[in-house]
């Protein structure tokens, strides 16, 4: 296998890593900060997964004619990872329910103006 | 097979058994009466804990293996000098604020909500105390992230809706630096084969000079940093303890960060040595920094703050920023102050927090007097009280003795001497002076100033300003008064009496430093 394609993966990882973090800190909608923190997570299961397999290997299950096994730990690793990654984006996407309840919006900026008018309010009247 | 050898196990199940039945139950008092029984049996479990790593010798721990697979294959449970003491904080903390939640929750969050509280509250403390046991690197993170949701959700109970935003925040945060720090233990993993932090150790010996090793030294520090609130990676902070409910924020300010700390502790001497990470890196100098950034900085932000809990949230941030510097010394006297102020400042913080909830309850109820019937308890749209500077005029007619707490756990911040803080600057400053940095003797000396500052504003406003007309004496009811003022005396204790404190850290502090090398 030439060089590049041995760091194809690293190269996808590394660029869905950083355009995760991009989008959490470019974006003010609280449901694209979400995706962008989705697209984060995922490509720490990439990195994970893809040292594990051997080129030419099976899953590891000892039979006759097979001596080249891939590592099975990592996918068990990720899937607890994805696991708690749906928890996170679920508790993310209900508080941003809540929120829009609240505020009436779900844009950071609309919201924080409210905060902030809701403070200047509160030091004039008391 | 004894009760005493199953410890280890039962320090984590007990509380996780806990949450799913408390939200089987579905009724406030029954899960309260669950959940608490499971903090108290856990803090006995952390004692026994205690007592039996008390008798092995130095440098020694208790492994247990979960389903008794052998490590490194399987999960194994370690209990060394320094978790035990850990363990024994976040328990205790536990145990002591959730006798307290049950007359604070009443007055801050619905009742048809309350079992969803202690489920979560079980859960925090799962996590929590798993994280401080697991001898598993992958394990840490998956505790991790039980601890965080959970916290999310205790966040946005609060009552004000600005509750909401700084939970949607933390978690943002909080997912980011918990990914950061897969992505460091999944450099580790890639590099030895393994997830268990003691086999990690012998091998990354043989591959220490390798960069992704580094890279995963970079991403774990950066991840916990943001775990544990460095400066000035602590945004969440300051939000999230304002706006949660009051027995939620002492329970965070008390454990939350501090566990936080242990991991980096845990990672920086028993997986990396301290040769890689102080001696080879200028980490000790970014460290010196940021901690004495996070010293003046958010001490100094504290001073200006007009909420009462958002003043103590930012002189929380400051009081990590001394963890962080005892660590930066890379030595036995700085590590032995970091450890001891996780147990000398979490006492003292939570303290605070207790008494500022019994302040917050008497103004809710003053207010709802005022306002709408009640509705269950908590009318719906009830105002929900800031604990602001202009309301807290002469409170010490009113509330003597949450003020004169306030005030001694304040001294503890301080460090006045008598009070557990003093007993942290003591090794500060000695830990200083052996490495012949006298200045930062005096930025010790002078970053306490900016703490009686801040104290200092709560005392004008509390004791010196009048009263407003017609106030009279109206005490913060027992059960909240009793906890709180546990922790205020405790604060006075391990001042006076450090066999316990400084003993344990002391040699939890030396078994790092000669595993390390």
């Amino acid at each position: 296998m030439s060089t590049l394609a041995g760091y194809f993966s690293y190269a996808v990882t590394i660029f869905l890593l950083v355009a995760g973090l991009f989008i959490i800190i470019a974006r003010g909608n609280l449901i694209k900060k979400m995706v962008g923190l989705g697209i984060f997570q995922t490509s720490v299961y990439l990195l994970y997964i893809a040292p594990g397999k051997l080129v030419g290997g099976t899953a590891p299950i000892i039979a006759p004619g097979f001596h080249v096994y891939s590592n099975p730990l990592p996918h068990v690793l990720i899937l607890t990872a994805i696991v708690v990654g749906v928890a996170t984006l679920a508790l993310g996407l209900a508080l941003a329910v809540r929120i829009h309840e609240a505020y009436g919006s779900i844009e950071e900026d609309e919201i924080l103006e409210q905060d902030n008018a809701d403070a200047g309010s509160k030091e004039r009247g008391g | 097979m004894s009760i005493a050898a199953q410890l280890p196990a039962l320090q984590v199940a007990l509380p996780l058994l806990a949450a799913p039945l408390a939200v089987l139950l579905r009724h406030g008092g029954l899960a309260f009466a669950v959940v608490t029984a499971a903090a108290w049996a856990a803090f006995a479990v952390a004692i026994g804990l205690w007592l039996q790593v008390g008798q092995l010798e130095a440098g020694a721990a208790i492994s247990y293996h979960i389903g008794s697979w052998a490590p490194p294959w399987g999960i194994e449970y370690r209990v060394d000098r320094l978790a035990s003491f850990v363990l024994l904080l976040v328990s205790g903390m536990a145990a002591v604020v959730l006798p307290y939640s049950r007359a604070s929750i009443l007055r801050e969050i619905p009742r048809d909500l309350h079992y969803l509280y202690y489920a979560m509250f079980a859960l925090c403390l799962t996590g929590l105390l798993g994280i401080t046991i697991t001898g598993d690197a992958f394990n840490i993170f998956v505790f991790l992230e039980i601890s965080s949701l959970s916290t999310y959700v205790l966040i946005a109970l609060g009552r004000d809706r600005r509750a909401l935003t700084a939970a949607f925040q933390y978690l943002i945060m909080g997912s980011i630096g918990a990914t950061f720090i897969v992505v460091g233990i999944g450099f580790l993993y890639l590099m030895t084969g393994t997830l268990n932090l003691a086999d990690m150790a012998v091998r990354l010996r043989e591959v220490e000079s390798h960069r992704p090793v580094l890279v995963a030294l970079a991403f774990l520090t950066v991840g916990i940093s943001l775990k544990l609130a460095l400066f000035p990676l602590h945004q969440w902070l300051p939000n999230a303890y304002t706006y949660a409910p009051s027995a939620v924020t002492a329970f965070l300010a008390a454990t939350a960060t501090k566990v936080a700390v242990y991991v980096l502790i845990r990672f920086y001497y028993s997986v990396f040595g301290d040769s890689l990470v102080f001696h080879d890196l200028p980490l000790p100098q970014i460290m010196l920094w940021l901690s004495l950034m996070a010293m003046f900085g958010a001490s100094f932000v504290a001073i200006f703050q007009n909420n009462l809990k958002r003043l103590f949230a930012y002189s929380s941030v400051g009081q990590i920023g001394y963890i962080t510097l005892g660590l930066s010394f890379a030595s036995v006297n700085g590590l032995t102050a970091s450890v001891v102020h996780l147990l000398n400042h979490g006492v003292a913080k939570a303290a605070i927090f207790l008494l500022i909830g019994g302040i917050v309850a008497r103004m809710a109820t003053a207010a709802n007097r005022d306002a709408v019937p009640m509705l269950r308890g908590v009318p719906a749209d009830a105002v929900s009280p800031e604990p602001t500077f202009d309301r807290l005029a002469g409170l010490s007619k009113r509330m003597p003795l949450t003020c004169f707490g306030i005030v001694i756990a304040g001294l503890s911040l301080i460090g006045v001497p008598g009070t557990a803080g003093f007993v942290t600057k003591w090794y500060l400053i000695i830990a200083a002076m052996e490495q012949g940095q006298w200045w930062l003797v005096g930025v010790i000396l002078l970053s306490s100033l900016l703490a009686v500052a801040y104290v200092w504003r709560f005392v004008e406003v509390a004791y010196f300003r009048a009263a407003p007309e017609g106030s009279e004496k109206n005490e913060a009811p027992l059960a909240m008064l009793i906890p709180a003022w546990l922790l205020v005396i405790a604060t006075l204790w391990f001042g006076l009496d450090t066999s316990f404190t400084v003993g344990t850290a002391l040699d939890a502090a030396q078994e790092l430093v000669k595993n390390g090398r």
